[in-house]
């Protein structure tokens, strides 16, 4: 009974102990998640004040003058932008990562030194791809500030994140699915086509939106190619993005309130297309699954 | 084609690396019969059923050696692996449904074999499923995904699907072992129905299985086989000590 009731002692002390303990961890774990919070929600309050009065309809005119500091051709380019490089990046990207996971040997020369330079080119700073597209599309090719060098220069900044994307996503389509086919008397094409892609798109789609994220904010890779002028652009033309925009009404102090108001469209449009693809995920997640 | 045998092994080695996985295999598999390939675990049993389709082409370093014949055409010399594979259709162990509807599941495999029509595939994927046993279960369904099936179904769903690609043996790798008993059951059942129109070829660690649905029995160990002969035989009078150790429990 003694012996008992001792114990009985030592779990409580060391219940309250673990007990302060577990609270104490508790504590700095909701307090982190509550920091984290309320900065992105102060950061967003603050720009929507800022920003939602300084809308004016005159924002959206189709013209840009120096007067009225229009942002509808900054957007329109930067959908061109993202359409752009997109048909550059996605199918190079893609078919890459289709030949190093279901054609390649696994684990062979080739597929590591692809690994590697995919690996090294995505922790490249933006701004050394906006200089090398100046020296390389802009003056050696010829193109001059225009959306298509911009186009190539992102293209070629977002192809490891597509390729890696990829490559994860269709590596974690199981085996057996590639077996099933095989065993059926399907060759790899058709395996790989009707089979493993269908699977993998859903990993393949998120990459192409974390691809779109980072051309819709890109600055650093814009400034040199496609330069800087607020005009609907073509692709021979050169064309501001909005971000791009953002950054020089900024950063040349004038338009400082013009440049929170564009910063909450940049905010809005980023959350649309996040919306959109979880939405896209879903539905073809549900359409097969 | 005159010979019973769907299959002749002659002198088969078969090397992952420098393993020697399959020794010396001499083997005759009649055509329209169960045979049944049982023996302990990691004896080689799926290293030799993926042989019969060259599944095992897939595995790196895998090295194959001797001589496989199907209806007295060596399988590893000239032929369409693709088509070797049309005509040696393999059910997993897991059951395997593609992430699609019932009814592509089915199709798939004669879309891949060049059926277009609409008819003549509704036709093939409706006399597939009822072969398969399972028509009553998913016709209300045929668009809904595979994946929403039970265990037991989709292994089912995986033999209309071979069924449907038209093949003239059945290769099946431990079928019912993630299956519940009645699952195990209908598929017993079902292949002692298909055996009329197929030779089948079903690997299982369960001897009641093997006894009640196989017409011959073939016993590995360690990638040799000790014994090979009608399941009647092989299950009352073993010629080999270790096939009756075996088969009465007291090995492994
Ligand atoms: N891809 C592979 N690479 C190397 N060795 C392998 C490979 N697949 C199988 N083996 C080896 O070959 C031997 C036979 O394997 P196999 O899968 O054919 O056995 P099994 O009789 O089917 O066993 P189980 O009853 O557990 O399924 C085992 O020793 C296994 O480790
Ligand atoms: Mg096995």
């Amino acid at each position: 009974m003694k012996i008992l009731c001792k114990h009985k002692r030592m779990i409580s002390v060391f219940l309250r102990r673990y007990h302060v303990g577990s609270r104490l961890l508790n504590f700095v774990v909701h307090a982190a998640a509550a920091v984290t919070v309320l900065v992105l929600g102060f950061l967003v309050a603050y720009i929507v004040v800022r920003g939602v009065p300084n809308l004016r309809p005159s924002l959206f005119a189709l013209q840009y003058t120096s007067d009225n500091q229009s942002m509808l051709p900054a957007i329109i380019n930067t959908c061109t932008m993202t359409v752009v490089s997109l048909l550059l990046a996605v199918p190079f990207g893609v078919g890459a990562a289709i030949y190093l996971t279901e054609y390649a040997r696994r684990g062979s020369r080739l597929t590591r030194l692809v690994q590697m330079t995919t690996q090294t080119l995505s922790g490249i700073p933006s701004i050394v791809y906006g200089l090398f597209g100046m020296l390389m599309f802009n003056s050696a090719l010829q193109l001059g500030y225009s959306m298509l060098s911009g186009a190539l220069t992102l293209a070629i900044m977002i192809l490891p994140l597509i390729m890696r994307t990829t490559q994860e996503a269709l590596s974690a389509v199981p085996d057996m699915y590639r077996e099933g086919s095989f065993g059926l008397g399907a060759g790899k094409l058709r395996t790989v086509f009707s089979v493993v892609l269908p699977s993998a798109m859903p990993g393949i789609l998120s990459g192409v939106i974390l691809a779109i994220g980072r051309i819709v904010g890109e600055t650093a890779a814009l400034m040199y190619t496609s330069g800087t002028v607020a005009k609907v652009a073509g692709l021979m033309d050169s064309g501001t993005t909005l971000a791009l925009h953002m950054y020089k009404q900024a950063s040349e102090g004038l338009y400082l309130n013009e440049a929170y108001a564009t910063s909450v469209v940049l905010l809005a449009l980023v959350l649309l297309i996040n919306l959109l693809s979880a939405k896209a995920a879903k539905l073809m997640v549900k359409g097969r699954g | 084609m005159n010979s019973p045998n769907a299959f002749e092994v002659r002198g088969m080695n078969l090397h992952y690396g420098s393993f020697h996985a399959l020794k010396n295999i001499h083997l005759d598999i009649p055509r329209n019969q169960i045979t049944a390939l049982i023996g302990p675990s990691g004896c080689g049993k799926s290293t030799f059923l993926r042989s019969l389709n060259r599944m095992n082409d897939l595995v790196e370093g895998c090295r194959i050696d001797g001589d496989i014949r199907m209806d007295g055409e060596d399988i590893y010399g000239k032929i369409d692996v693709n088509h070797l594979r049309k005509r040696v259709g393999m059910v997993f162990q897991k059951p395997n449904p593609f992430p699609m509807s019932i009814y592509d599941n089915v199709a798939y495999g004669p879309r891949t074999h060049g059926v277009k029509s609409k008819a003549q595939l509704d036709a093939l994927v409706e006399k597939s499923l009822k072969d398969a046993a399972i028509w009553d279960e998913v016709k209300d369904r045929l668009k809904k995904s595979a994946l929403g099936l039970s265990g037991g179904q989709q292994q089912r769903l995986c033999i209309a699907r071979a069924l449907a690609a038209q093949p003239e043996t059945i290769l099946m790798d431990e079928p019912t072992s993630a299956l519940d008993p009645i699952s195990t059951s209908h598929i017993e059942e079902l292949a002692l129905t298909l055996k009329d129109q197929y030779t089948i070829i079903i690997v299982t660690h369960n001897m009641q299985q093997a006894a009640r649905i196989s017409d011959r029995t073939v016993f590995f160990l360690l990638g040799e086989v000790i014994e090979s002969g009608e399941t009647e035989q092989i299950f009352s009078s073993p010629a080999d000590k270790r096939t009756e150790d075996y088969i009465t429990g007291r090995f492994g």
